[in-house]
């Protein structure tokens, strides 16, 4: 284990962005969010940021294809982009899970190119939880926020920041910044570690349970009669799955931009009324069978493909961000009830 | 590294009018090759830039060497747009996708029954003739087809010119209404199954709208065939064609991936969503 004192992070920030990005998460009016540093940018100290990390793997908007039309003829352009090293300092254990819930999805055969050229590029430096909130539940899912996973796991006590790399990866990062560090026992960790681990003992939803959900489930959960109840007041916002770190839906559109036609992947959601839509009809027409569909996936069709892993990290965005208060807390506790 | 998300080049070669609203379009790479090779029952996105993209059922066999073939019935706006296509136009393509009609296993020296309604054949096109280059083996075939009118019926030319003239075929035709001209069979394709009652030993491929499928199923139950001796293909809204976009997923399966073949038992496990 090494450490750096607080004090001394914009050197070690400096010296890590001579040859990476930076990004962190930075206090904003709105709340914390991931910025590239700069001198003078700090470390936020808010339990998260407002929107997930999987913008730096799985942008909200990306560019796949470039098109110019000339004629009856047509030249496609590959818009991968070149990218620089860069590392996420400063995630989560929830964030930091759900990239390996994404990797399932976009790793898996056929493996998607723009997201294996970020992620390659990344370095994940996680810092554990020390004040965990009442809308976290991320143990529920098996995680560990006082141990977070990661290339480089990370702890900030008593005025010093201690490091340990998981990963090739992050003992290259490490090295990296190595001049600045000092190497230390583990004490103040552990001893952080048990603290932390009475909150999480205490927090409200530390009993939610996933005994009722899984891939064996299947008809059961579908044909619950309490979808109808639990779907009622959704607005259909997709508010929920844009700050959801798993949720993964995409749009493909092109926007013609007078010389090229430029084709775009975008975030899209399952609980919009024409993500299903085809000329012929849809196959999800009430709110009712897209509330379900979000909710079923996360809890059943994921798990039922991926060895029963749930596609929910308890980060618990949409449970504050919700604006009728509804969320996959309240969803499970309904079904299983 | 396969960049399945950017498409390549096609040239459409040949437009052959189906019907009032289907389109039969040939496609080839600029240099004259097929785009890729595939297998009876997969799919490929088409698109024109700036317009859309979608994915359609690739209605030649792939025992046709030289180009690949699009039954495209005008319904939406790509649609639309491809149907006001001229000779020579490009058009992008990428694919294969999806799993195929088990031909080279389940189907293998079994007599097939096809039944198809209106566009619905495109898919079963490809199986039909890669079936007939690869008569040796199969057993008998038979298709009962039918469409709202005369009009209507896809492919009418090669049913009539090639297929009912291949020994051991039998083709079945019916249209919705009566309609000059036409002295053959009329009626809805459920009912019609009934009637011709075929034989229940025979492995059967479906396609067509999905109040088709759904009464023809009934039928076949009716006269005794079993779901596991039933596929058929599906249809649902695709963006990516990988099992990523997240569109046309139903239960745990992506019918772009997983399907969109579907043995009919093992559709029955998934939820009714399509």
């Amino acid at each position: 284990m090494y450490k750096i004192s607080v004090e001394k992070l914009d050197d070690l920030f400096k010296k890590a962005s001579e040859s990476r990005t930076i990004y962190l998460p930075v206090d904003k009016e709105n709340g914390a969010k991931f910025e590239k540093w700069s001198e003078g940018k700090k470390l936020s100290n808010a339990l998260n940021t407002v929107r997930s990390a999987k913008d730096f793997i799985f942008p909200q908007t990306e560019n796949l294809a470039d098109f110019r039309i000339s004629g009856k003829n047509i030249e496609v352009r590959d818009a991968h982009e070149e990218l620089e090293d860069f590392v996420i300092f400063g995630m989560r254990a929830c964030d930091a899970r759900s990239f390996e819930i994404l990797d399932k999805v976009f790793l898996a055969e056929p493996v998607d190119t723009y997201y294996k050229n970020r992620r390659e590029h990344g370095v994940l430096v996680t810092i554990a939880c020390t004040k965990p909130s009442e809308t976290c539940f991320c143990q529920t899912f098996g995680i560990d926020p006082t141990k977070p996973e990661g290339d480089v796991s990370a702890w900030i006590c008593d005025g010093e920041m201690y490091f340990e790399s998981n990963t090739e990866k992050g003992k290259t990062f490490i090295e990296s910044i190595s001049a600045l560090l000092e190497e230390s026992g583990s004490e103040a960790v552990e001893k952080q570690q048990s603290e932390t681990k009475e909150i999480l003992a205490k927090l409200p939803l530390k009993d939610v349970k996933t005994d009722a959900f899984g891939g064996d489930k299947l008809n059961e959960l579908f044909n619950s009669p309490k979808w109808a109840e639990l779907s009622e007041s959704c607005l259909g916002c997709g508010t929920c799955t844009f700050v959801c770190p798993t949720c993964q839906c995409y749009d493909i559109r092109d926007f013609d931009c007078g010389k090229e036609i430029k084709r775009f992947r975008c975030w899209d959601s399952c609980m919009y009324s024409d993500f299903t839509r085809m000329a012929h009809g849809n196959s999800r027409n009430s709110q009712l069978e897209r509330f379900r569909q979000r909710f079923m996936h996360k809890l059943v069709y994921f798990p039922a493909n991926n060895d029963g892993q749930f596609g929910c990290v308890g980060c618990g965005r949409c449970l504050s961000k919700c604006p009728i208060s509804m969320n996959i807390v309240k969803v499970m506790k309904t079904l299983e009830g | 590294m396969n960049e399945t998300l950017i498409p390549k080049i096609g040239v459409v070669t040949d437009i052959r009018i189906d019907t009032p609203d289907v389109k039969t379009f040939r496609v080839v790479t600029p240099d004259g090759k097929k785009a890729f090779e595939h297998m009876p029952g997969q799919c490929a996105m088409l698109s024109i830039p700036g317009v859309g993209e979608a994915m359609f059922s690739i209605t030649s066999s792939p025992t046709n060497t030289e180009f690949m073939e699009f039954s495209i019935k005008k319904c939406g706006c790509l649609t639309s747009w491809l149907h006001q296509m001229e000779v020579g136009q490009q058009i992008t393509i990428r694919g294969p996708y999806g799993n195929h009609f088990p031909v080279e296993t389940d189907l293998k020296g079994k007599d097939l029954l096809f039944i198809a309604g209106g566009i619905g054949l495109a898919p079963l096109r490809s199986v039909i003739n890669y079936v007939r280059d690869k008569r040796e083996n199969y057993g008998s075939i038979q298709i009962i087809y039918g469409s709202r009118s005369k009009d209507d019926l896809v492919d009418y030319q090669e049913i009539i010119d090639e297929w009912m003239k291949d020994d051991g075929i039998e083709v079945n035709l019916t249209i919705d209404r009566e309609q000059e001209g036409w002295d053959g069979h009329v009626g809805f394709v459920p009912n019609f199954v009934k009637e011709v009652n075929p034989d229940i030993s025979k492995t059967v491929l479906i396609c067509g709208p999905p109040i088709m499928i759904k009464f023809t199923l009934g039928a076949l139950k009716e006269l005794g065939f079993k779901e596991t001796q039933v596929f058929t293909t599906m249809e649902l809204r695709m963006k990516c064609g990988i099992g990523k976009c997240g569109r046309c997923n139903i239960g745990n399966k992506y019918v772009c991936k997983d399907g969109p073949v579907f043995r009919y038992d093992k559709l029955g496990e998934l939820p009714d969503e399509y």
